[in-house]
């Protein structure tokens, strides 16, 4: 079977760093080590569809010269199998990071929409828009120069318009604008 | 007919795309999982029985003919595989959704549970119906990928924590298999199973050997086979109990029937008797061990699973077709009790508050339906006469003389020296929890004022409905379904028994794949040059 040896040392490589990295302590490590070993099993399949050749795609190339498709279309697959997961096992890297850096309390942290029903979700969407106005007004308010009323004026705006934290912050930006 | 192999792989996965776009409305998603799966069932039974008649059906995805297609199988085995599983997944489904009603959905966001459960049920159909190694390999990372987000289900520290350490187990067994199906695609030119059986005898017994042990461990590991099973009582009994126990029960029997369909039809000369004999008997005995020295129901639990995976390679290990027989009968009994089992672990947790043996007590007295429950499918899995667990073991066992290997004999004292230790495993479960009085637990406290909250429209306390009927419910028919496994056992290991037939001679699948013979196929990538294998 002929193969590229540049590419047979570059896998073995691959799957030696990959496995020293993956028995790292820190899960980021482990994460590269898994990207290293996965990459290169996916060059261990490109190695085992033979001698190097043209593309195989039918046009007028005879097939002899066409390398072999079917290990480049299971390297396809593969890749974004990993990509997939790869992602998954980030988010949860952060979270657990998240969670480290929360200590004990992070168990308990809820979400603090979680009490909300659907009808209340809805709301909360709506407003949100409400909050661009709100900032809006607050904004011509203070360009008129009415300094002292329209600290009062935007303060009662955003509260009544929403409830949720995108009005809060709202509130605020718009009372440090004010002063 | 044959258009039902893609459907039932197909059906879940659509499902799972409706429940989630019905993301909040959550009677619809569970009207939208129960039907398809239930479409699953009724669409594998319908397989069975057609299979059963009339030889496997083949179906060529696309119409792309076997050794450069897709090629789906679906031979006795698969059926089975698939009815049992669907009729699980169905099961424990009825079971999350008794919980998530119970639960008031606070716990877990339900929204995600359904979409998930489907794919894992569509990874699961397409494992069982993969006519190649990759398409396998998809199925396996279709169903792990799914297993990944249920066992994280929440997000919670002691999830998030044995959960990566899960999804990196599974990873690192995954791109062993992805390696395998390199090189095996490197020595033989395909992926298609029935294909590379023809061609692996003509491989060097040596590079036979690198193929199949590559293949046992990276099973293995799905398997939770012994010296590769230590992540597996670590990160099941911290998932809500549905998924736990779907796990329990499909999830490395997947692994399994992977070992069982490769082993039967690329070595069909049994090269791996010797190690699988050996690593069943460690199986069964470290896996015991380990669940004498539990003090928690549910990690109990996970230690006998892995322990009686050593029953099913024991099976593979003689390879005759009556010890494949046993195996496929024992595959099917023990998914079932297995699944039951943690389900009941499931009630238990809510009736009793834990699962800590140290703290349950007097359960016999204040729930008598999970006692009964429970005791019904300990004694099963422990193996009393007349359950299932006992036909299956006995079926095993005299495979195994007729064979008569001295080391088959040790084999057989080791397993039913697990059988008796399996009993007293239960058996300390069963006096401590459910017999022994409430009085003589240490600092006792009443699982009623756990389940104490406070009435969110009136002022004071109102007591929580700790189980729901549906959840009893679907453990007790699941229980009854068991039961079904030891009265109808005679039909059913004639069943197993044909199906082992088929396995053992792989020229049955072969035949059914290619109906014109393989030799006028040529190796796909000429630059294979083994001696004998050349072309």
């Amino acid at each position: 079977m002929s193969a590229s040896l540049t590419l047979v040392i570059l896998m073995a490589v691959m799957y030696a760093a990959g496995v020293y990295v993956m028995l790292e302590r820190s899960l980021t490590r482990v994460l590269i080590g898994l990207l290293l070993v996965g990459n290169a099993t996916n060059l261990l399949i490109f190695i085992m569809s033979g001698r190097p050749g043209s593309s195989p795609i039918v046009t007028g190339t005879s097939v002899e010269d066409m390398v072999d498709p079917i290990p480049q279309v299971l390297m396809l697959t593969a890749i974004v199998i990993n990509f997939g997961i790869t992602a998954l096992l980030l988010a949860l890297i952060y979270r657990s990071w998240w969670l480290a850096q929360l200590g004990d309390e992070g168990d308990t942290l809820t979400d603090e929409h979680a009490t909300e029903s659907a009808g209340e979700a809805d709301v909360t969407f709506l407003s949100s828009s409400d909050d661009d106005d709100a900032i809006a007004q607050s904004l011509d308010e203070f360009e008129r120069g009415d300094g002292a009323t329209s600290d009062e004026d935007s303060t009662t705006h955003t509260g009544t318009h929403s409830k949720h934290s995108a009005g809060r912050g709202a509130s605020a930006s718009a009372e440090g604008d004010a002063r | 007919m044959t258009a039902l192999v893609p459907l039932i792989v197909c059906l879940p996965l659509l499902g799972a795309a409706v429940t989630l776009m019905l993301g909040l409305r959550r009677r619809l998603q569970v009207l939208v999982s129960v039907a398809s799966l239930t479409a699953a069932t009724v669409m594998s039974a319908a397989l069975l029985v057609l299979v059963d008649r009339t030889g496997p059906a083949v179906v060529q995805v696309g119409g792309w003919q076997a050794p450069w297609g897709i090629v789906l199988v679906v031979d006795r085995l698969s059926a089975i595989m698939l009815l049992i599983s669907a009729l699980m997944l169905l099961g424990v489904l009825l079971f999350a959704v008794g919980q998530g009603i119970v639960d008031g959905d606070t716990e877990t966001p339900v929204s995600i549970f359904h979409p998930t459960y489907l794919v894992l049920a569509a990874g699961l159909f397409n494992a069982f119906v993969a006519g190649d190694l990759f398409s396998m390999y998809v199925g396996f990372e279709m169903l792990l990928s799914a297993s990944y987000v249920l066992l994280t289900l929440g997000g919670t520290g002691a999830r998030i924590q044995v959960g990566i350490t899960y999804i990196v187990v599974s990873l690192v067994s995954s791109l062993l298999f992805l390696s395998a199906i390199a090189l095996i695609y490197g020595a033989t030119g395909t992926v298609t199973l029935a294909l590379i059986a023809e061609r692996i005898p003509d491989l060097p017994a040596d590079i036979q050997l690198i193929l199949g042990l590559l293949l046992l461990i990276a099973f293995g590991v799905k398997a939770a086979v012994f010296p590769m099973s230590f992540w597996l009582p670590d990160s099941y009994p911290t998932a809500p109990a549905p998924v736990t126990a779907v796990f329990a029960g499909l999830l490395t029997k997947v692994g399994v029937y992977a070992i069982l369909r490769t082993q039967t039809l690329f070595f069909p000369d049994n090269q791996f008797s010797m190690p699988l004999m050996i690593v069943a008997a460690l199986t069964l005995l470290v896996g015991i061990l380990g669940a004498l020295a539990q003090a928690d129901i549910k990690r109990l639990l996970s230690f006998t699973l892995v322990s009686h995976i050593g029953y099913m390679l024991f099976g593979i290990a003689i390879g005759t077709p009556l010890a494949i027989a046993a195996t496929v009968f024992y595959v099917v009994h023990h998914i079932t009790v297995q699944t039951t089992l943690f389900l009941v672990a499931g009630l238990i947790d809510r009736v009793g508050g834990t699962t800590s043996l140290s703290r349950l007590g007097g359960l016999l007295k204040s729930s008598p339906l999970v006692a009964i429950l429970f005791f019904l499918g300990a004694l099963n899995l422990g193996g009393i006469p007349p359950f299932s667990g006992f036909l299956g073991k006995i079926a095993l066992f005299q495979a195994g003389t007729i064979v008569g290997d001295p080391i088959i004999y040790v084999l057989i004292g080791v397993g039913a020296l697990t059988s008796l230790l399996t009993l007293y495993a239960f058996a300390r479960v069963w006096s401590m929890a459910f017999w022994r009085p409430k009085q003589q637990v240490k600092d006792y406290t009443s699982s009623m004022s756990a389940s104490l909250v406070e009435d969110p429209q009136d002022v004071g306390l109102v007591l929580k409905k700790t189980i729901s009927p549906l959840m009893v419910g679907a453990t007790t028919s699941m229980l009854v379904f068991t039961l079904c496994l030891t009265v109808f056992a005679g039909p059913i290991f004639d069943l197993t028994t044909r199906a082992a037939g088929n396995i053992s001679s792989p020229s049955t699948y072969i035949d059914a794949v290619f109906p014109n013979g393989t030799g006028a196929i040529e190796y796909s990538n000429e630059g294979t040059n083994f001696e004998g294998g050349a072309r």
